[in-house]
């Protein structure tokens, strides 16, 4: 639909590309009208995971988008090599769902999301392209209304996607589901369906288990695959930052039955699905409010230091943050302090029993609040600076929100530097700092 | 160019003031009134001294329905508020005050724009352009790129493509948007004076012309003022109430 070209400019060090769309006599008008939507999207995207847009014109003379070339290699060429190992699907689930998470957050959903349109930097992050299909939800969708046929590659198109609904930002991690099954099996969970109507069967038809194509697949990933693929996007990872976090932390995923699953559902269950089949429901403003009603809060609980009353205090506090929102999920976080030398092999055996001892600790502290395995995960960092370990927890696991407790003493503090302040000088979230009122 | 567009002001000063202020803060280079000056609000006489002062600095004031009104030419088919409305501003505007509003015009072209109250296709019978229908009525009644039109009170932007199709879309406010070349579009203001969106919040469009690019402003001003003016006058207190509630 478009023809890609490398250019350059007069100062300008950034390789370049040019956009240009082809308008020759009988090319589907949805061509034109996706470049429409293209150009009202890219100029509007920022960040490491977006080509970085230049320049463009319109249609009043030729057209054309001017943007970044990204140096590295498209997802595409993977997929000789395919079936891939457990830990490098993950890896690249991960940086593919970070991109989708900053794309999300810029009130865009991709509704493309597949190997061509996935390209990595040479620093590592995913970087999405194409955003002809894409929905912006402050920006009117030219696409939902010129074409009533859904628009969007069919093996990886989510089920809502075929029934027209453009505003979820779950069809993209259906998309990276379909992405990843095929990663790691070398097959496509739906197939090739050449009609709108094979696309629709994936509403009640489900995908042979990955674990069944590859045994070698482990559960969680399989528990990972499964939960993007889920027709009702009510049932998957409530944002592209939860789904990055399982990846990264596969032995803290809560499985289910997804997990073990090892054929597909039977013919009953199927039957029930295709006659119960519901019209998904349309929302306004779908995709700033999924993420925002899912937010990754992060605890940070320093044991030697909190007094019992602050942690009830700090406990209190995640239990308002998490109240109504059902989506919401917390990670406990606690710092094991480590002189500069602790790699000693020697010192192993007495670290890693305080690593034990610190876990309990953040299970027992987080007891109390009743929430479900896969709803809280616990961590023990390992750092020198308490306070760089928490921000950099924060930056990789794209924490919406962090708490943490005021250090008690001032004599402490004027001695150790305040962790609390210096993380929420730099923190790249919302920070809460809980602290005990000081008697008079 | 940065033009600072605001339609059916209808009397309230405490709005009016508050958008001209936010959109001076923001660099507008020409004020745009799009009609209705008058009608529902408390402060006729004051917001048309106002209007008066901008057009002799060079802003652009087109005539609105409760304008012709409130002038004793038309008014025919208003509803009972806004007919009570407009027998308490007609006695309180001064002859020059008439005289200001006999010259407006009902249309005015300005950066490859076309500005006008109401439906364009037929400016003087004030038809709303509520939906796509009357949306696209109005856009093949003329050969603008843009047109901007007041007089329905809640934000809409239509847009009409190459094939035909046309796209409605609900803005939301301090979000900018785009409106290619390739295209034909309709912004249909809400209101200064007396929205009716469900956001009670003051609200104007701020349209640069280079790249044509539109701006929903939503503005924050003192209704409690506002609609004290109004019931201290006897005016409807229906009037003042749906303030509150931007209804």
């Amino acid at each position: 639909m478009a023809v890609l070209m490398t250019v350059t400019r007069q100062g300008e060090d950034l390789p370049l590309l040019m956009k240009v769309p082809r308008l020759r006599e009988g090319e589907d008008p949805a061509a034109i009208v996706s470049f429409e939507m293209e150009q009202m999207i890219m100029p509007r995207l920022s960040g490491p995971h977006v080509p970085r847009f230049v320049a463009q014109a319109g249609f009043e003379t030729e057209p054309y988008i001017v943007m970044e070339r990204i140096q590295g290699a498209p997802l595409s060429i993977r997929l000789r090599d395919l079936p891939l190992p457990a830990e490098e699907v993950a890896s690249i689930g991960a940086a593919v769902a970070d991109a989708l998470d900053a794309l999300h957050h810029q009130h865009v959903v991709h509704l493309d999301v597949k190997p061509a349109n996935i390209l990595f930097r040479e620093t590592g992050e995913a970087v999405l392209v194409d955003f002809g299909l894409a929905h912006h939800e402050l920006l009117p969708d030219l696409m939902a209304e010129e074409f009533r046929l859904p628009y969007g590659t069919v093996p990886y198109m989510a089920p809502e996607q075929a029934l027209g609904i453009r505003n979820d930002p779950r069809s993209d991690l259906f998309s990276l589901g379909a992405l990843m099954y095929q990663l790691a099996t070398a097959d496509l969970p739906f197939g090739e369906p050449q009609h709108l109507k094979g696309v629709k069967r994936r509403l009640w038809r489900d995908p042979v288990p990955p674990r069944r194509r590859r045994a070698g697949i482990p559960p969680w990933l399989q528990e990972a695959i499964l939960r993007c693929l889920e027709v009702d996007p009510e049932r998957r990872h409530p944002t592209a930052a939860q789904l990055a976090f399982d990846l990264r932390h596969p032995g803290q995923v809560a499985l289910t039955d997804r997990a073990e699953k090892m054929r597909r559902d039977g013919f009953l269950t199927v039957l029930r699905r295709r006659l119960r089949q519901q019209e998904p429901r349309r929302r306004a403003f779908a995709t700033a409010r999924q993420i925002q009603a899912a937010p990754i809060l992060a605890v940070a609980l320093d044991f030697a230091e909190t007094p019992e009353i602050l942690a009830d205090a700090l406990r209190n506090q995640v239990q308002k943050m998490l109240a109504n929102r059902p989506g919401a999920r917390l990670a406990c976080v606690n710092v094991l302090k480590s002189a500069l030398l602790t790699i000693d092999s020697t010192l192993d055996d007495q670290g890693r029993n305080r690593h034990v001892q610190r876990l309990l600790e953040l299970r027992h502290w987080a007891m109390p609040l009743g929430l479900p395995e896969g709803r809280v995960t616990f961590h023990v960092l390992e750092a020198a600076d308490v306070a760089d370990a928490i921000l950099d927890y924060a930056r990789a696991n794209r924490v919406d929100h962090l708490v943490l407790g005021a250090r008690a003493s001032s004599f402490s503090r004027r001695l150790l530097g305040s962790v609390a302040g210096k993380v929420a000088a730099e923190a790249p979230c919302s920070v809460t700092v809980v602290r005990r009122r000081q008697p008079e | 160019m940065r033009l600072a567009i605001l339609a059916d002001v209808h009397g309230n000063l405490e709005a009016f003031r508050a958008c001209l202020a936010h959109a001076k803060e923001r660099g507008a280079e020409r004020i745009v009134l799009l009609g209705d000056l008058v009608g529902y609000g408390a402060d006729p006489e004051a917001v048309l001294e106002l209007a008066i002062t901008l057009v002799a600095a060079g802003a652009i004031a087109l005539l609105g329905n409760h304008d012709e009104a409130a002038i004793g030419t038309g008014g025919s088919g208003m509803n009972e508020m806004a007919a009570a409305a407009i027998a308490w501003t007609r006695p309180r505007l001064r002859e020059s005050h008439r005289r200001f509003l006999g010259t407006l015009p009902l249309t005015a072209e300005e950066e490859g724009c076309l500005f006008v109250h109401a439906d364009a296709s037929a400016p003087e019978r004030w038809r709303y352009v509520t939906d796509g229908e009357a949306a696209r009525r109005s856009m093949e009644a003329t050969a603008a790129h843009v047109t901007i039109c007041g007089h329905v009170h809640r934000p809409a932007l239509y847009s009409l493509g190459e094939t035909g199709k046309l796209t409605p879309f609900v803005p939301v406010g301090g979000a900018p948007i785009p409106l290619a070349r390739g295209r034909r579009w309709l912004a249909v203001l809400g209101a200064v004076g007396q929205p009716r969106d469900g956001n009670p919040a003051a609200c104007y469009l701020m349209l640069d012309t280079v790249p044509m690019q539109a701006t929903w402003h939503r503005v924050p001003y003192d209704i409690a003022a506002a609609a004290t003016k109004i019931r201290a006058a006897g005016l409807p207190v229906g009037l003042a109430e749906r303030l509150f509630l931007g209804r």
